[in-house]
């Protein structure tokens, strides 16, 4: 009996332990964003007196109470929080005052911009590092490897804003072939996802590269290679596969750096995304825009990751959890 | 015989390992890339000390007559200012220099703030665990899920900007890089005989955390905050660059990108020299960094 349960285990098994891992998982993530909300609440109440932002500077002290009164700004603390957690949880950030409609509309409006050029980045990214790692790795300190490592540590290096601005300068400027700001055909796709993709892919060149050497040196590839496998087909066969399973993990935590950068590349780029909102919202003090996107990055970051770890159950048979 | 033999090789081991610091001149000349970052850095270094001396002209010196001047192999540049003026006409080549400075005091210190908080940390994370390291744990995983520069531009909105202010918000968005691996190796370290013979000879938690642990960790941790240092620097530059960070009339390479920016049709040195240094310095820290993480690691004895 027991042994037949077991032996059935491999399909409906397979799907409740992934179930209740998913479970698990977005279990946890309330602890985080509860953090990110208390965080952003009390930063944002650190930011002065909402009112003086409402009211005209020729109102009256009384005129200041009332408003006060009215939004609850005489409460304690912790009850402000409560408040605002509540009106969050339905979806409420309150109200931007620049552009006088709620605030959670305004982001949703610019997160498409967003998710596709950091979406499109990340696709180019892995595209571009994948193969260059494991030809890397293949070609271990070939002049080949030693330019790549070489060229991603210069990449790593450079900061991704100063990397747009050059791409501006040469293409934009100089070439005069690529249009440098904005959001409209595919062309002005290329040169900030080129930025993106510049500052991503070195990050992941190294460690797919130092994943490929691991797993070279795992005793199937020496059985393989023992068999009479050809070099290459070991590389690309055997070993490529099993890379691929840390590729996503790397992929994954690259997520909110690339969000990160993002940020700044669309300001460079003039990017009608969440990243040139945040910083004009910043700039203008419109915080509940600001607390909007904060919330809404860290749940694109957060799904992005989930998402990780569910492919990563998938591709790899050996993991459960 | 064989534990006489036993003892003698773990001597040598122990030898080994403290003559490391020793070794690592030696070492570093046998590392073209160490070298290369380790020179690199001593020139930054040297740079930001004495950059009152070798400025040409002082940073903030505005000149009309020489304005927007390109570097001195364009046409138009004059040898009198190498990397050419800015539309103030100030001398870009001094600006560059002395830009040197914040960068490094905002990457080194802020580095020491995230240091000391994340290994505070990281050591009541992995020496208690329960319910303390739950709750730390949480919050780094916080801190993790969002962009570091998105949390950074929240806390500078409301706060008034500076280096100090930089200092602090980059130290205080970074900690739980520290916190998270210094657990990891206290986790590691916990279960060693030497910290189990301790404890039960009645050592107190704090002084097995300060006496036997921290010191064990010290390789990890010169290692990560070497590259931390990189990171930001870059932080910095991208925050000062948004107008969030520091600001004029202080002279930092992301302020002078953010100038630059706006001229970029007319007077492109302006943007290109502060990024080259940017971009030279960071990568001299990396490449630092990653070598002493090859010789400090014990996995990589067999390199030596």
């Amino acid at each position: 009996m027991a042994q037949k349960a077991s032996g059935r285990k491999s399909s409906t098994g397979m799907e409740t332990d992934m179930a209740k891992y998913l479970v698990r998982r977005i279990l946890q993530m309330i602890p985080v964003l509860l953090i990110i909300t208390v965080i952003t609440f009390l930063f944002v109440n650190l930011s002065g007196d909402p009112t003086s932002m409402l009211l005209p500077p020729e109102a009256t002290a009384e005129d200041r109470e009332v408003m006060r009164e009215a939004l609850g700004l005489n409460e304690p603390l912790y009850v402000q929080y409560g408040i605002f957690l509540k009106n969050v949880l339905h979806g409420d950030f309150g109200r931007s005052f620049r552009y006088g409609v709620p605030a959670l509309g305004v982001v949703l409006e610019k997160m498409p911009a967003s998710i596709q050029l950091a979406g499109i980045s990340l696709l180019c990214s892995v595209l571009v590092a994948i193969p260059l790692g494991i030809l890397s790795a293949h070609t271990k300190d070939s002049v080949f490897d030693i330019a790549v490592s070489g060229l991603s540590s210069l990449g790593r290096s450079m900061p991704s804003f100063w990397v747009g601005i050059m791409l501006i300068l040469l293409f934009g400027v100089t070439l005069k072939i690529l249009p440098v700001s904005g959001r409209g055909t595919w062309a002005h796709v290329v040169l900030p996802c080129a930025t993106l993709t510049i500052n991503t892919a070195t990050q992941i060149v190294p460690l797919v590269r130092s994943n490929m050497l691991e797993i070279m040196q795992q005793d199937y590839i020496r059985t393989a290679r023992s068999k009479g496998i050809s070099n290459q087909k070991v590389t690309f066969k055997h070993a490529f596969k099993n890379a691929l399973v840390p590729v996503v993990t790397i992929t994954a935590l690259q997520i909110p750096n690339l969000v990160g950068g993002a940020l700044i590349t669309e300001t460079v780029f003039a990017w009608p995304g969440l990243g040139q909102l945040v910083v004009q919202s910043i700039g203008a003090h419109d915080m509940s825009v600001v607390q909007a996107c904060v919330v809404i990055i860290t749940l694109i970051t957060m799904a992005a990751n989930l998402l990780a770890d569910v492919v990563y159950c998938l591709i790899d048979p050996r993991i459960r959890y | 015989m064989q534990a006489d033999a036993a003892t003698r090789s773990d001597n040598k081991k122990f030898k080994k390992e403290h003559s490391i610091m020793f070794d690592l001149p030696r070492l570093l000349l046998k590392s073209p890339s160490g070298m290369t970052g380790f020179v690199i850095v001593v020139i930054v270094m040297l740079i930001a000390l004495f950059a009152g001396v070798l400025m040409p002209y002082a940073p903030e010196e505005i000149d009309l007559v020489h304005m927007a001047e390109p570097p001195c192999w364009a046409k138009g540049g004059s040898t009198a200012h190498i990397l050419g003026t800015d539309i103030l006409g100030r001398d870009v080549f001094s600006r560059v220099l002395i830009g040197s400075r914040v960068s490094l005091l905002v990457g080194i210190f802020s580095v020491v703030v995230a240091g000391i908080i994340g290994t505070v940390m990281g050591l009541l994370s992995g020496y208690f665990g329960g319910w303390v390291d739950s709750v730390i744990m949480r919050i780094t995983d916080a801190f993790h899920s969002i962009p570091l520069t998105l949390f950074a531009m929240v806390i500078l909105a409301v706060m008034r900007t500076g280096v100090l202010t930089l200092v602090f918000v980059i130290g205080v968005t970074t900690w739980p890089f520290y916190a998270r691996m210094i657990r990891s190796e206290v986790l590691g370290l916990k279960g060693q005989e030497y910290v189990k013979a301790a404890r039960t000879i009645g050592t107190s938690g704090i002084r097995i955390m300060l006496k036997h642990i921290l010191p064990n960790i010290l390789p990890t941790f010169i290692v990560v905050s070497t590259l931390s240092v990189a990171t930001s620097i870059l932080i910095e530059a991208s925050l000062s660059f948004l107008g969030l960070g520091i600001q004029p009339p202080t002279v930092s390479w992301g302020v002078m990108l953010s100038d630059g920016r706006n001229y970029l049709a007319t007077n492109w040195w302006m943007a290109t020299f502060p990024g080259i240094a940017i971009s030279v310095t960071v990568l001299g820290i990396m490449l630092l960094g990653n070598w002493l993480r090859d010789v400090l690691d014990p996995k990589n004895q067999g390199l030596r």
